[in-house]
């Protein structure tokens, strides 16, 4: 067991943890989208789990930082706010929020995350930005939002590691980066619709054919 | 001890041998020497050298005609560089030759023995008889290590590299311990030249550090930066001496395996190098037991298909492994963990290039050159409004003045000077005031720009920077690999505001959102592409910043260069009675006739594209160019019969 300071408060906690299990096991929450416990190598692209930690000249990824006997951390600076909010902003101006549409269980992570760092769901000051994207992409026996996807490689990562399934990968580049589904038609290849990635999805981007007809059918009473 | 002066024995009779072979094939008869790099080549490089043997033939001469890489003279190319020893004047150096130039030359001084003064650039040596190359400011004022053969040995023949002492660093290192090499390498002071500057003797002992059956050596190859080509150049002008940098570190780590990664889209310096990797190991200075030692190595080829990231070290690991180039949190950093797991060196070209030197002549020597924190030297490829644009070598805390003006030439046209910018994509825009600010690493730092891989882009008084830093955010925001949240969405952002700005839509709080969110992408992103993306905004604010104002808020390009807010029009005092140049160069027919036979634009049809500007005759220059567009006096269109 390690001993560290999270927010003034004394913890004693496993070795080998990062910092940002550490405190969510200690029921201190620090916004992550990206985090999964079965990672062996943290993702680290959502960069809201920011955190200062004495010694550091800068806000540091609570993901990435392994707990140490003696760590001091603190979850709310102005530093760590200001990273924290800009880093959703950008994320909510790809994100248009449709809470009627959208099957997430609300208040949905994101909100909580918002109120968590004080901030609208909106981006202000930024705009919006469109892509041109589609609403929904086939992804078989799926549908992919992709201006839901937050791109934390969740999906990616549970087909892969958990399924032994290559299936789901990223495609494109920069802002047009994107979840894709690739198949070359081998048994061991193909969708066993175990509904992992969908589970995983932290906002709702995929979803099984059947649940997104409500989708489809919620979208045209609402226009 | 018996191994290891056997070593340096095999070497020195190699070499000796080698010396001799070289001697007995020139024995008298003249060499021509032809740069046939990618710059050389796309200057006409292959005519002058098909005219070269036409010439030789049809005089029935004999002479050699050996490809060399590139001297660095980018603006002259081709050279050609002539020794015929019998004349007893020293090799001489010509420029821009052409076709014609070079008959006329073959001509002259083969046939008749007269050197053609009029097309000299300088001697190779210093003589009395004709001036040396040296007493140009360019060949005087740098500094070469790396460049040291480079355009003047035949990177397709090894033995040229020995005859001069090349390999003679791997055959001393061999006969070391490992750990003096790094020692050396370390006291040398050389920091990597990738970008970051890493000292390399320390990356080299975390690696020997390491635990592992198997070690890996990288060598950075893929220089993505728009602009610069010396990684190019050094490969395809002096291939062995990378090849012995990247043995020696091999040699002193402990690994078995080396992999150059190098873009696809540098197809000579591929088929340099692996030309040059397989008459290394035919030479016994690669492969197995290299000069009959314990020590082997096996080199591959790597090519990368041409992203920007995939030079960041841990996408270009994720990419030789197959998957998308994708960059890794450090740590763990690619030394204890890198390719396949296993402990991985990663350098760039001129990295490993300065070794054999360093090991030849000792850490002091390298000391000696350079600054303090920045020893060595520095090498660029300088582009843009510059005269003499092209590869420089000089030693590091050289002036940007001094390389800007004295070793290139200034500013070409007749402008003045306006900014440079360094570090390619991710560097920053410096201005006039930053012009003595030494070349080196922690200098260029501190003013917000970078050494990068080493791109400078030299910009005149009609870059506007508002333009010039959405044209780099451009590039960054494509070429970021999609991860992390900052750099795929903030980058975009960024170049939105940058765009609307140059639009005349942008409003005074976009310049605190630009800092703002310039600030926290630096911070926030997760690799180097991210944490350097937002320099050329930055920096452009800081140092420009009354142009930006100018563009929000009064909408007003001061260098007249954001065609949403200009306007072209026709100075009637100036414009010639009857004169019809630019109204058939107009694309849209937005020229008319207007009082006394004189011409006016139609500034609802003007597109900007300045052509009239262009083709109005150079005494009168009626076409003028101002901003605001409201500026432009409006003259009515007569109604369309
Ligand atoms: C976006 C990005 C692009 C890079 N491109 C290159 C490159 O083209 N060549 C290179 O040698 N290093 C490049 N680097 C730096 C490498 O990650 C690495 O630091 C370097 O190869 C180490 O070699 P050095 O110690 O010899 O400098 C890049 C880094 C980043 C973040
Ligand atoms: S679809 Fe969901 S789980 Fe997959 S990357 Fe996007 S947000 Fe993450
Ligand atoms: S949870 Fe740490 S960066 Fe996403």
């Amino acid at each position: 067991m390690v001993k560290i300071t999270v927010d003034g408060k004394k913890l004693e906690t496993e070795e080998h943890l990062t910092v940002l299990e550490a405190c969510l096991q200690n029921g201190i929450f620090i916004p992550n989208l990206c985090f999964l416990k079965t990672r062996p190598h943290p993702h680290a692209s959502c960069r809201l789990c920011f955190v200062s930690i004495e010694g550091y000249d800068r806000p540091i990824t609570a993901c990435t930082e392994r707990v140490r006997d003696g760590l001091v951390v603190k979850t709310d600076t102005p530093e760590v706010r200001a990273l924290q909010r800009s880093a959703f902003k950008l994320l909510m101006s790809l994100h248009p929020c449709n809470a009627k549409l959208c099957p997430t269980e609300k208040p949905c992570l994101l909100m909580r995350i918002a109120k968590h760092i004080g901030v609208g769901i909106n981006p202000k000051p930024l705009e919006r930005i469109n892509r041109g994207l589609p609403d929904f992409v086939d992804f078989g026996s799926l549908y992919y939002v992709p201006n839901r996807c937050v791109l934390c490689a969740r999906c990616i990562h549970t087909c892969r590691s958990i399924n032994k399934r290559p299936l789901l990968t990223f495609a494109k580049r920069g802002i047009m980066t994107m979840v894709a589904y690739f198949s070359s038609g081998n048994d061991s290849e193909v969708c066993s619709n175990c509904n992992a990635c969908v589970d995983i999805c932290p906002v709702a981007a995929l979803l099984p054919k059947s649940a997104f007809i409500n989708f489809l059918e919620a979208k045209e009473t609402h226009a | 001890m018996g191994e290891r002066s056997e070593i340096g024995d095999r070497y020195e009779t190699l070499r000796r041998r080698i010396k001799e072979e070289l001697e007995n094939e020139q024995n008298g008869v003249p060499t021509i020497r032809i740069t046939m790099s990618t710059c050389a080549r796309a200057a006409g490089a292959e005519e002058t050298r098909k005219a070269i043997e036409d010439a030789i033939a049809a005089f029935g001469l004999s002479a050699k005609i050996i490809p060399v890489g590139c001297l660095g003279h980018c603006y002259a190319e081709p050279l050609i560089i002539l020794d015929y020893p019998t004349t007893g004047l020293p090799p001489i150096c010509y420029h821009s030759v052409n076709a014609g130039k070079a008959r006329l030359i073959i001509q002259s001084y083969l046939q008749e023995s007269d050197p053609a003064f009029e097309y000299i650039m300088g001697a190779m040596e210093e003589n009395d008889l004709i001036p040396p190359v040296t007493t140009f400011p360019r060949f005087g004022l740098e500094e070469r290590i790396v460049m040291t053969h480079c355009g003047r040995i035949n990177p397709w023949d090894i033995r040229e590299y020995i005859a001069n002492d090349g390999y003679s660093a791997l055959a001393a290192a061999l006969t070391d311990l490992p750990e003096r090499i790094i020692d050396e390498v370390e006291k040398s002071g050389l920091r990597g030249r990738g970008g970051a500057g890493f000292p390399t003797g320390r990356k080299w002992r975390l690696g020997r550090a390491q635990e592992s059956n198997r070690k890996v050596v990288i060598c950075n190859a893929d220089e993505g930066d728009p602009g610069a080509y010396m990684d190019r150049t050094i490969i395809e002008s002096n291939p062995h001496q990378l090849l012995e940098g990247i043995a020696i570190c091999a040699y002193a780590v402990g690994a078995d395996t080396a992999i150059i990664y190098i873009r696809a889209e540098y197809p000579l310096a591929v088929k340099t190098i692996e030309q040059a990797i397989r008459e290394a190991k035919a030479y016994g200075f690669l492969g197995e037991r290299i000069l009959g030692s314990d020590f082997s190595l096996d080199v591959k080829i790597f090519q990368g298909s041409g992203a920007f990231v995939c030079g960041e070290e841990t996408a270009l690991i994720q990419s030789i492994e197959g998957r998308r180039g994708m960059p890794q949190h450090r740590p763990p950093y690619p030394v204890e963990r890198g390719l396949w797991g296993y402990p991985t060196i990663v350098n760039n070209v001129k990295t490993f290039s300065y070794v054999p030197s360093i090991i030849n002549k000792g850490a002091e020597w390298f000391q000696s050159i350079g600054t303090e924190r920045s020893p060595g030297t520095a090498i660029f490829s300088i582009v843009g409004n510059v005269k003499h644009p092209g590869l420089v070598e000089v030693a590091m805390g050289t002036t940007l003045r001094t390389l800007i003006f004295d070793i290139c030439g200034g500013i070409a046209n007749k402008k003045t000077f306006k900014a440079v910018q360094i570090g390619g994509p991710s560097g920053g825009c410096l201005s006039e005031v930053f012009l003595d600010t030494p070349i080196d690493f922690d200098s260029l730092t501190q003013v917000g720009a970078m050494m990068g891989s080493g791109g400078m882009v030299v910009m005149d008084e009609d870059s506007c920077m508002v333009d010039v830093a959405r044209y780099f955010l451009d590039f960054t925001q494509k070429e970021s690999c999609g991860k992390c949240t900052f750099c795929r969405i903030g980058t975009k952002h960024l170049l939105d505001i940058l765009d609307r700005i140059t639009r005349g839509k942008g409003q005074e709080e976009d310049l605190k959102i630009l800092e703002d969110l310039s600030r926290d992408i630096k911070q926030g992103s997760l690799c180097g592409l991210g944490k350097t993306a937002p320099n050329p905004v930055i920096t452009s604010i800081r140092y420009f910043f009354d142009e930006y104002v100018a563009h929000v808020r009064d909408k007003r390009c001061p260098a007249l260069k954001c065609r949403s807010l200009i306007a072209y029009y026709i100075d009637l005092e100036r414009c010639a009675r009857g004169c019809e140049a630019c109204v058939g160069s107009c694309p849209v027919e937005a020229i008319f006739t207007t009082k006394g036979r004189k011409k006016a634009i139609d500034q609802s049809l003007c597109v900007k594209c300045g052509e009239c500007m262009v083709a109005c005759p150079k005494e009168y220059d009626a076409v003028l160019r101002v901003s605001p567009p409201e500026l432009a006096p409006i003259i009515e269109r007569p109604p369309m019969r």
